[in-house]
């Protein structure tokens, strides 16, 4: 799987670069409203900053093709993540996404021997709507649902050994529904989703752990956004995304106290397109402990800036 | 952490009723400042979507003024103003012509253009959109 994780990130830059300079009347030259598509979330689908929406990301609209790239750094107390993002959608109807994510370990790789080690993860996912239209359905309560997975391969390099000790497996899929609506009046979007995963920190620690008593089940994990359009432009918004914590109990068994203890992830955003094409977001994050036993357990806090380029 | 998750909810519960409970007093139509506000509005909308490049070929020969005359009742009429639209329906209205819904979501955009170039403020902006926005069933022709 380490092939798909290098032999991506030279494709993806390639068509983001593509998709800048070209206005791609093929694609969807007329398209969404603004905003309307979300932004692209650190696994690539159409969303929140840290949660997928029903919504079906790019500037596609029905009968119409779009792609959209982004590029998005996190940075908190001790690590950064990286996230390059492709999402591909037909129609309002089906959207397909591929994200890659590297994670800088930081004072945590250093800590565990492996300095200047980066967790590498590939996310391949697919998303389908399957009934209602978020923002022109003004008038009725009924929200847009959509359904989806996100496959998860991990490529944790020196980290490896250490997650087989726990017996944490090294890719994962996660299944998910989304429901989103846009209470156009009041210009306040909700979105609510619910995720079966077994992503330890978000598949960056694996997937399950089966050291101190298998953990290997899916958990269903809730996760809310709500956003408030203050212009045609530009809305602000907060998201909170439950985590599993399988590690935990490993670590425990591997004699590290909560050494691994996760902790659900939060945000707050001011997300604005200066222009129908671009969208660019900016947050503040929590995404609680990752890996307290090296990071003397601060929950790790820090920002977030994402570029978003749709057609 | 789970404490955490109270905090976004107690927030999420102040944002959501502090949007959903309307202050404003009056029709919306008397906010918007009656029909002369209005067709401030149209007219500018009329000129706008006659030339823009996505959906101003199907405009081509519509009369401008009667146009702006029965957008104008029509939105009065639909804020509570003292108004009767007396045209098509929307879907007979629309029968025959060839809409998208990218074409659709173009006209909203060069109303909100329109309205922003007029000076309408945002949250009226919306009120009128969550009028208009529903009309996509009856005035989109290909699905």
């Amino acid at each position: 799987m380490k092939q798909l994780g290098t032999s991506f990130k030279p494709i993806a830059a390639g068509i983001f670069l593509m998709t800048g300079l070209l206005s791609a009347p093929a694609f969807a030259a007329t398209g969404k409203l603004v905003l309307t598509g979300g932004v692209s979330t650190i696994e690539g689908a159409a969303g929140g900053g840290l949660t997928p929406w029903a919504v079906i990301g790019t500037q596609a609209t029905e009968n119409e093709w779009g792609i959209a790239a982004n590029i998005t750094q996190a940075r908190t107390d001790d690590y950064t993540v990286d996230t390059q993002g492709l999402t591909f959608a037909w129609d309002e109807r089906i959207e397909f996404s591929l994200g890659s994510q590297t994670l800088d370990t930081g004072i945590t790789g250093i800590a565990l021997g492996v300095p200047g080690l980066d967790l590498e993860q590939t996310i391949v996912g697919v998303k389908y709507r399957l009934f209602g239209e978020a923002v022109l359905d003004a008038d009725t309560w009924l929200p847009q649902v959509s359904v989806g997975l996100q496959h998860k391969r991990l490529d944790a390099a020196g980290l490896e050994p250490t997650l087989n000790a726990l017996g944490a497996e090294d890719s994962g899929t996660d299944a998910y529904i989304s429901a989103t609506k846009l209470f156009l009046k009041q210009g306040v979007l909700v979105n609510g989703t619910l995720r079966a995963t077994k992503a330890n920190q978000n598949g960056f620690l694996g997937f399950g752990s089966r050291l101190g008593g298998d953990d290997t089940d899916y958990e269903l994990m809730p996760e809310f956004s709500v956003a408030k359009l203050l212009k045609d432009n530009l809305a602000i918004g907060a998201e909170y995304r439950f985590m599993p914590n399988k590690l935990e109990a490993a670590g425990r068994a591997a004699g590290l106290g909560n050494g691994l203890a996760a902790d659900d992830w939060m945000d707050v955003f001011v997300a604005w397109a200066p222009t129908k094409n671009v969208s660019l977001t900016a947050a503040y994050v929590d995404l609680g402990r990752i890996v307290p036993g090296t990071t003397n357990g601060r929950d790790q806090t820090g920002f977030y800036l994402s570029a978003q380029f749709a057609f | 952490m789970r404490k955490k998750f109270m905090g976004f909810a107690l927030a999420l519960g102040m944002a959501l009723s502090s949007g959903m409970v309307s202050a404003n007093s009056g029709s919306l139509y008397d906010q918007l400042g009656g029909k002369e506000s209005i067709r401030t509005v149209m007219d500018d909308f009329v000129v706008r979507v006659k030339a823009d490049p996505r959906i101003g070929d199907q405009f081509q020969h519509t009369d401008a003024n009667r146009l702006a005359s029965q957008l104008t009742d029509q939105v009065c009429e639909a804020t509570g103003g003292p108004c009767k639209y007396v045209g098509l329906d929307m879907k007979a209205a629309h029968a025959g012509m060839t809409i998208t819904k990218a074409h659709f979501n173009a006209l909203v955009e060069v109303l909100v253009a329109s309205m922003n170039a007029k000076g309408v403020p945002f949250d009226l902006q919306t009120d009128i959109l969550a009028l208009l926005a529903p009309m996509h069933r009856d005035v989109i022709t290909v699905r």
